[in-house]
């Protein structure tokens, strides 16, 4: 039955976008982070999505199929007291561009939003097919 | 006697069916609106039913295997339910990154395909409504 089939391609969907949403909210909570685990500045993280057969007959869904760093430079900025800062007195900060942040960000959400509506409309499909004959 | 009804049901339940296929083509689609190359595909409903009734009039051969050989109308090997053709859709807008999901064109498409299947069901129903009727004989 292709209307259950809807389920895991809407479903995937939901789970790929809350994906992208994580490493929105990791960019935006680290845009002033100067310092990272590694001892350099922190670097933009974007997911890259893949489509992914979920069915024999052409359903296709998405998946993650992996994280990348921001090739972008870091922004510098001339503060010579910082700790961190170079001989030039510039401190090398996150790639972290807010404004494509936040638009990724609002894009993600409407995207959850708009595969939830669909899981909601085959629901409400399923249950009228289930009411056949009664 | 029961093969009339199915004759009868036939029809509704293949347009059904080849709505539900939809139905998933285009949760596809919109599952890959942000799908770097991703490439929006749909079926003609009108050509898929009406080649879904003459192959089951005619006793069409099933193809299981892409290298079967095609039959006398020619029809490309197919997946689907019903052999129904998928087809790329044609793009309006270029995307840089490949995709050619149109938002607007799906969800539209999703709502129409949502009432088409409801509608189909409902008739569905009403037949099976009928058939109690008349065996009941009020």
């Amino acid at each position: 039955m292709s209307l259950f089939n809807v389920f895991s391609i809407a479903g995937s969907a939901l789970t790929a976008q809350s994906a992208r949403l994580n490493t929105t909210a990791s960019n935006l909570a680290n845009a002033d982070s100067v310092v990272s685990a590694d001892g350099k500045p922190y670097r933009a993280k974007q997911v890259v999505f893949r489509a992914m057969p979920v069915t024999t007959d052409g359903g296709v869904g998405v998946r993650v199929a992996g994280v990348v760093d921001s090739a972008a430079p870091g922004r510098m900025v001339y503060d010579p007291k910082s700790p961190v800062a170079n001989e030039q007195g510039y401190v090398e900060m996150p790639n972290v561009n807010v404004v494509e942040e936040m638009t990724n960000m609002i894009s993600a959400s409407r995207a959850y939003q708009t595969n939830a509506e669909i899981m909601s409309a085959a629901k409400t499909l399923l249950l009228k097919t289930l009411a056949i004959a009664q | 006697m029961l093969d009339r009804i199915d004759q009868q049901m036939g029809t509704l339940r293949t347009a059904a069916n080849l709505r539900a296929y939809r139905q998933e083509l285009l949760a596809s689609n919109i599952a890959n609106a942000d799908t770097p190359s991703y490439k929006a595909r749909d079926i003609d409903f009108k050509s898929a039913l009406d080649g879904a009734i003459a192959g089951r009039g005619a006793f069409a051969m099933a193809r299981t295997s892409p290298r079967h050989l095609a039959g006398p109308d020619g029809a490309a090997f197919s997946n689907a339910p019903h052999g129904a053709q998928v087809l790329y859709r044609t793009e309006f807008q270029a995307s840089v990154d490949g995709n050619t999901v149109n938002m607007d064109v799906e969800r539209s498409a999703f709502a129409e395909n949502s009432v088409q299947l409801e509608s189909a069901l409902t008739f569905i129903q009403q037949q099976f409504r009928s058939l109690q009727t008349a065996i009941q004989g009020q």
